[in-house]
């Protein structure tokens, strides 16, 4: 494989076509836009799907149905579209089909601006739709790593029936770095045994969100929690930097953890023993490997660029064993590391 | 009165130009490199047209802005939408049909030109309800 300059959108869109990308819907947001342009330029020329729909809810039904007949398929939005999707999302959470988003998050609430943030963090962890699920979602931190959990996502929401999100600012989407691309590869289509294909010669499949009967909705409920319980014991991944020795964390994902190491490693150059913590997938939350560090370090820094969302599920984790304190870039302004400085500076007193 | 900006591409901020409802069939656009595949992304929406048929209609037009006397017809039909609205009379449209030299890739008098030689044969200027009770309320 050969490292090559990629901006993020055109990283995960080609990683999404290496990794068997069958058919893709979506409607044009920036900063997401070169996601659907560079599919709109490559899926016709290699005999795949490619449809701009009239709509992001229009898009998602459509990703809906092409998974339901066990298409490898994707959409890919930025936070107002995402909010658009979600009666689909809680649809297809239902239905148990695999369906890979990604969200190039953007300022918000409400059309917000087209710069990076992280705001979206509660919709997409805590479940985004009506009733109870979450989708697994993975928070990439660098172009490389967009690529790769792209090409890993589409494994997981076959693996579990289940959608996948790869949540990334607009720095990412939209910033060059060089990245070595994963291989191309064949998929499996061998049928699995939920798929509608045609049911000619075999008993007809159904795949439904609607139980009319309570007891048979609680089933699909204790089905779905169940899984629930099996991604968060096998799917939690974190990175960890500098917390050997340390007496101090800083808690960050996405492009609020590369400003929070710079930070970090001056805070290190000026006698500060502090470490940094980068949850990657974001559902499955790492509650139990923060509890562990909340043990061990004498206080937490929550760097994220939104009012403090994560903020909650370290609490959760941390349980009030040790002092929280959090730094938050709000509208699309990214913190400096000279922001963040200051900070641990701070908590270190 | 319904203000919509139904684009002929979407103009993003970053000067990328998309499929929109009025994007005509075969046209090239960042989104739709080949040109509008109208079997995968359907046919331009005729606004107008589809909603003159909804009750409640009053005053449904299209109009357009390629030159000063089409200009100033536009200026009265939003005049006219305005005034049905303050005697609540039903509900308004006003459809214009705009240029945007900047993302079509074009000069100004060019996007005019287009305007006028492809867009108005495919969205027919003129009155598509006017409603007896709105008539009083137009001036000619």
């Amino acid at each position: 494989m050969t490292r090559e300059l990629w901006k993020g959108n055109e990283a995960i869109a080609e990683s999404a076509l290496r990794a068997g990308l069958e058919a893709y819907f979506g409607y044009p947001i920036t900063p997401q836009t070169e996601l659907l342009e560079y599919l709109a330029r490559k899926m016709p020329e290699m005999k795949r799907v490619f449809i701009q729909a009239e709509s992001e809810v229009a898009a998602i039904n459509m990703v809906y149905g092409a998974a339901a007949g066990g298409a490898r398929v994707m959409s890919s939005s930025s936070s107002p579209g995402v909010s658009l999707m979600q009666e689909g999302l809680s649809y297809i959470a239902a239905s148990e089909v695999p369906v890979v988003l990604v969200d190039i998050m953007r300022g918000g609430p409400g059309l917000g601006n087209i710069a990076p943030t992280q705001a979206d963090y509660f919709q997409l962890t805590k479940g985004g739709g009506h009733g109870d699920y979450h989708p697994i979602v993975l928070a990439p931190a660098t172009v490389q790593e967009a690529a790769d959990l792209t090409y890993e996502a589409f494994d997981l929401a076959e693996k579990y029936r289940c959608i996948v999100i790869v949540a990334a600012d607009g720095n990412i989407g939209q910033m060059m770095e060089p990245a070595e691309l994963p291989a191309p590869r064949q998929i499996d289509k061998r049928d699995r045994g939920w798929e509608l294909t045609g049911a000619v010669g075999r008993e007809r499949r159904i795949i439904t969100s609607l139980y009319m009967q309570p007891e048979d909705l609680e089933q699909v409920n204790v089905r779905l929690q169940g899984k629930q319980k099996q991604i968060e014991q096998n799917e939690v991944r974190y990175q960890e930097y500098l917390l050997d020795d340390a007496e101090y964390a800083v808690i960050a994902f996405g492009t609020a953890a590369r400003v929070a190491l710079t930070a970090v490693k001056w805070a290190r150059a000026k006698g500060i023993r502090v470490g940094l913590f980068r949850p990657i997938s974001l559902f499955p939350f790492p509650y139990a490997r923060v509890a562990e560090l909340s043990k061990k370090v004498r206080a937490l820094l929550v760097v994220e660029m939104n009012a403090g969302q994560m903020l909650e599920d370290v609490r959760l984790a941390a349980r009030d064993a040790l002092p929280i304190s959090f730094f938050g870039k709000m509208g699309g302004t990214v913190p400096f590391p000279d922001d963040v400085l200051p900070e641990i500076e701070k908590m270190v007193g | 009165m319904l203000a919509k900006n139904m684009q002929v591409v979407y103009k993003m901020p970053d000067a990328l130009t998309d499929v929109a409802p009025t994007t005509l069939p075969g046209m090239t656009t960042t989104s739709s490199p080949r040109g509008r595949d109208v079997e995968l992304q359907g046919f331009p929406l005729h606004m107008a047209e589809m909603l003159a048929q909804m009750p409640g209609a009053s005053y449904i037009v299209r109009r357009s802005v390629h030159d000063p006397g089409h200009i100033n017809q536009t200026r009265k039909a939003i005049k006219a939408a305005l005034k049905v609205q303050l005697n609540q009379a039903g509900f308004s449209l006003v459809e214009i049909l705009s240029n945007c030299p900047t993302n079509w890739g074009m000069s100004a008098m060019e996007s005019m030109n287009f305007l006028k030689e492809q867009m108005v044969p495919f969205y027919p200027l003129g009155d598509y309800r006017i409603a007896d009770a709105v008539k009083s309320l137009i001036v000619k």
